[in-house]
C-alpha cells in the first residue's frame, strides 16, 4: 500500500475525528461542574425544546415533501418529449441552490414586508384580507419560512430526478403504452418506481438540511415572533452564545445528532423494505 | 412518444413556465429594488422598474456594508479552502476507490457520518476546541472547519467518480508499470475531470456562501454572508441599500455558476446519486 493512502488517512481521518472526539468532552467544557445527564433530562422536558423540534416537523413539510411533489412533477412534465429548453428550466429553477441563504433571507425579507410586493399583489387582486405582516405574525412566519425552503430545495430536486429519470430505459415507457397506461398511470407505474434510488437520497438530503436549517432563520425572524420560528439549531446556537446555558447547547447538539442519525437509518430502512415490496 | 394531446403538452408548459417564473422572481425582483432611489417614500413595488436607475446604491452599499473586507475575508479563505478540499477528496476518493487496506470500511463509514452530521449539531465542542488551539477570529478556524465540512461529501464524491472509470484503464496503466500515484495523476484525474469541475464549484459554493462558521468564529474577518447579515440588520428600512448589498453578495457565485453552468450540470446529472 502505497504512502500517499496512509498520508490522506492520516491526514483526513484526524480531522474528522478531531470533530468527532470533541462531541463527548461537552461536560468538561462547562464551567466545571459535573451534572451528569441533567443537561439531557432537562432538555427533553422543556417545552422551548419540544416547539423547535415541532417546527423542524412543519418545515420538513416545506423543505422536504413539497420540494420532491413539485419536483417530480416538474420532472414528469420536462421528460414528455416535444419540451424544448429543458436544460435552460433546470438551471433557472436550480439557480437558489447556488445562492448564500443570507442572500435569500434578505431577498425574502423584503418580498415578506408588510409594504412588499407579495401584499401589494394580494390587494392588487382583491385579496386585501389576506395580507398581513408575514413573518412578524405569529401563525403565518413559520410557514413563510417554510415556502422560501420550498423554492430552494426544488431545484436540487429537480435535478437529481431528471439524472435519474434518463436512466430509465425507454422500453419500459413503451411497454407501459403498449399496456394503454395513460401518462398519469405512466408516471406511478414506470417513472416514480425508477426514481427510488433518487428520491432516498433527496429525503435524506432535504430532512437533514431542514433539521439544521439556521442562516434563514438568523437573518429573516430570529425565531420569533416570539419562539414561532424557533428551530434546534437555533436554540443551540442562542443558548451557547447568547444566554450561556453552554451544557444545555452541548446535549441539544447531541440530541439533534442523534435525531438525524434515526431519521437517517430510518428513511434508508422504509425505503429499502419498499424496493422489497 | 407522440401520442401526448395538445391539451396536454400545454399544460406542461404552462406548469414549466411557471414554475420557472416562480423560480427567478425574487432574484429579478431584488435586482430591481436595488436600483431604486434609496430613502425615498416610494418603496420598489417589486414589479415595475425603478423610475431611475440608482446605480450609486452599488456603491454606497460597498462602502457602508465595508464589503471591502469581508470579500477580502472571503476570497482568502475560498483561495486556500477549495484547492485543498478538492485535492485531499480526490487522493481519499482514490484510495477508497481503488484500493483495501486495514480498516478501510471503518474509515469510509466514519465520513458517511460526516457527510449526515450538520456542523449546528457539533457547534458547542468545535467552539471550545477552536479556542483551545487560538484560532478563534482567524482565517485558519474558517478554512479548517469548512475544509473538514466539505471533505465527506467531496471524498464520497470523488469515489463515486472513480469508481465509474472502466477497470480496463487501471489494468492498462498497471500493464505499463504506472506506479499507483502515476495512475491518479496521469489517468484517473484527466477521465474524472467533468466531476472534480462539478465538485471544485460546489466546494467554491459552500465557501463563498458560509454564515454559521463565520458568525460563530470570527468578529473582525467575518464573510461576505455575515457582513450581508449585519448589514442588513443595521439598514432594515432601506430595501434598496439592502437589496444592492444582496446582489454585491450573490455576483461571484452567480459569476463561476454562469461560466461553468454547462459543465455543471452535465456533472451534476451523471455524478450525482452514484455510490
Amino acid at each position: 500500500v502505497p504512502a500517499f493512502v496512509v498520508f490522506s488517512v492520516f491526514v483526513i481521518a484526524p480531522m474528522l475525528d478531531g470533530a468527532w472526539i470533541s462531541l463527548f468532552e461537552w461536560d468538561g467544557v462547562t464551567v466545571g461542574h459535573w451534572v451528569g445527564l441533567a443537561n439531557y433530562r432537562q432538555a427533553l422536558g422543556d417545552p422551548a425544546v419540544r416547539q423547535a423540534f415541532l417546527h423542524s416537523l412543519v418545515l420538513i413539510g416545506f423543505y422536504a415533501v413539497l420540494p420532491i411533489t413539485v419536483g417530480l412533477v416538474l420532472t414528469a412534465a420536462l421528460s414528455h418529449a416535444g419540451v424544448r429548453g429543458s436544460t435552460a428550466v433546470q438551471t433557472v429553477v436550480f439557480l437558489p441552490q447556488v445562492l448564500a441563504a443570507v442572500v435569500i433571507g434578505v431577498s425574502w425579507k423584503w418580498l415578506y414586508d408588510p409594504q412588499g410586493p407579495i401584499n401589494a399583489a394580494l390587494g392588487a387582486v382583491g385579496l386585501d384580507t389576506l395580507e398581513r405582516p408575514w413573518l412578524g405574525d405569529f401563525s403565518a412566519a413559520l410557514p413563510a419560512v417554510g415556502v422560501i425552503g420550498t423554492w430552494v430545495t426544488t431545484g436540487l430536486c429537480l435535478v437529481l430526478f431528471t439524472a435519474g429519470a434518463q436512466r430509465i430505459p425507454l422500453s419500459r415507457y413503451e411497454a407501459a403504452r403498449v399496456d394503454g397506461a395513460g401518462p398519469v398511470r405512466e408516471f406511478f407505474a414506470v417513472t416514480l418506481p425508477g426514481l427510488r434510488y433518487e428520491l432516498q437520497v433527496v429525503l435524506v438530503l432535504t430532512v437533514i438540511g431542514t433539521l439544521g436549517t439556521f442562516d434563514e432563520i438568523y437573518v429573516l425572524t430570529a425565531g420569533g415572533p416570539g419562539t414561532s420560528t424557533t428551530v434546534p439549531a437555533y436554540l443551540v446556537w442562542r443558548r451557547a452564545f447568547q444566554t450561556g446555558q453552554v451544557g444545555s447547547a452541548a446535549a441539544l447538539g447531541i440530541i439533534l445528532m442523534l435525531i438525524i442519525f434515526a431519521v437517517t437509518y430510518g428513511i434508508n430502512r422504509l425505503m429499502e423494505r419498499g424496493a422489497d415490496a | 412518444v407522440t401520442t401526448n394531446s395538445r391539451a396536454q403538452v400545454t399544460l406542461n408548459y404552462a406548469l414549466i413556465i411557471a414554475c420557472s417564473l416562480i423560480a427567478i422572481y425574487p432574484l429579478v425582483g431584488v435586482v430591481l429594488a436595488s436600483l431604486y432611489p434609496s430613502g425615498t417614500s416610494t418603496s420598489p413595488s417589486g414589479f415595475a422598474l425603478p423610475p431611475t436607475f440608482a446605480w450609486h446604491n452599488y456603491v454606497a452599499a460597498w462602502d457602508q456594508g465595508k464589503f471591502a473586507a469581508s470579500f477580502g475575508t472571503s476570497i482568502i479563505v475560498a483561495a486556500i479552502m477549495v484547492p485543498a478540499s478538492v485535492v485531499l477528496s480526490i487522493v481519499a476518493g482514490y484510495a477508497f476507490a481503488t484500493m483495501h487496506f486495514r480498516g478501510s470500511k471503518v474509515i469510509f463509514y466514519l465520513f458517511i457520518l460526516g457527510l449526515i452530521i450538520p456542523t449546528e449539531a457539533t457547534i458547542v465542542p468545535l467552539f471550545y476546541d477552536v479556542r483551545a488551539l487560538h484560532l478563534l477570529d482567524t482565517y485558519w478556524a474558517l478554512i479548517l472547519l469548512e475544509v473538514s465540512g466539505e471533505l465527506a461529501f467531496g471524498v464520497f464524491w470523488m469515489r463515486a467518480a472513480f469508481l465509474s472509470a472502466p477497470p480496463s484503464l487501471l489494468e492498462a496503466a498497471r500493464i505499463d508499470g504506472a506506479s499507483s500515484w502515476q495512475t491518479m495523476r496521469k489517468i484517473m484525474v484527466p477521465f474524472a475531470r467533468p466531476a472534480i469541475l462539478t465538485l471544485a464549484v460546489l466546494t467554491f459554493a459552500d465557501s463563498w456562501n458560509e454564515f454559521f462558521l463565520a458568525l460563530v468564529f470570527t468578529v473582525s474577518h467575518t464573510t461576505a454572508p455575515a457582513g450581508l447579515a449585519s448589514f442588513s440588520g443595521r439598514y432594515t428600512t432601506n430595501i434598496p441599500l439592502v437589496s444592492a448589498g444582496a446582489v454585491i453578495v450573490a455576483v461571484p457565485i452567480l459569476i463561476v455558476f454562469i461560466i461553468f453552468q454547462r459543465e455543471f450540470m452535465r456533472g451534476m446529472l451523471t455524478g450525482a446519486v452514484k455510490g
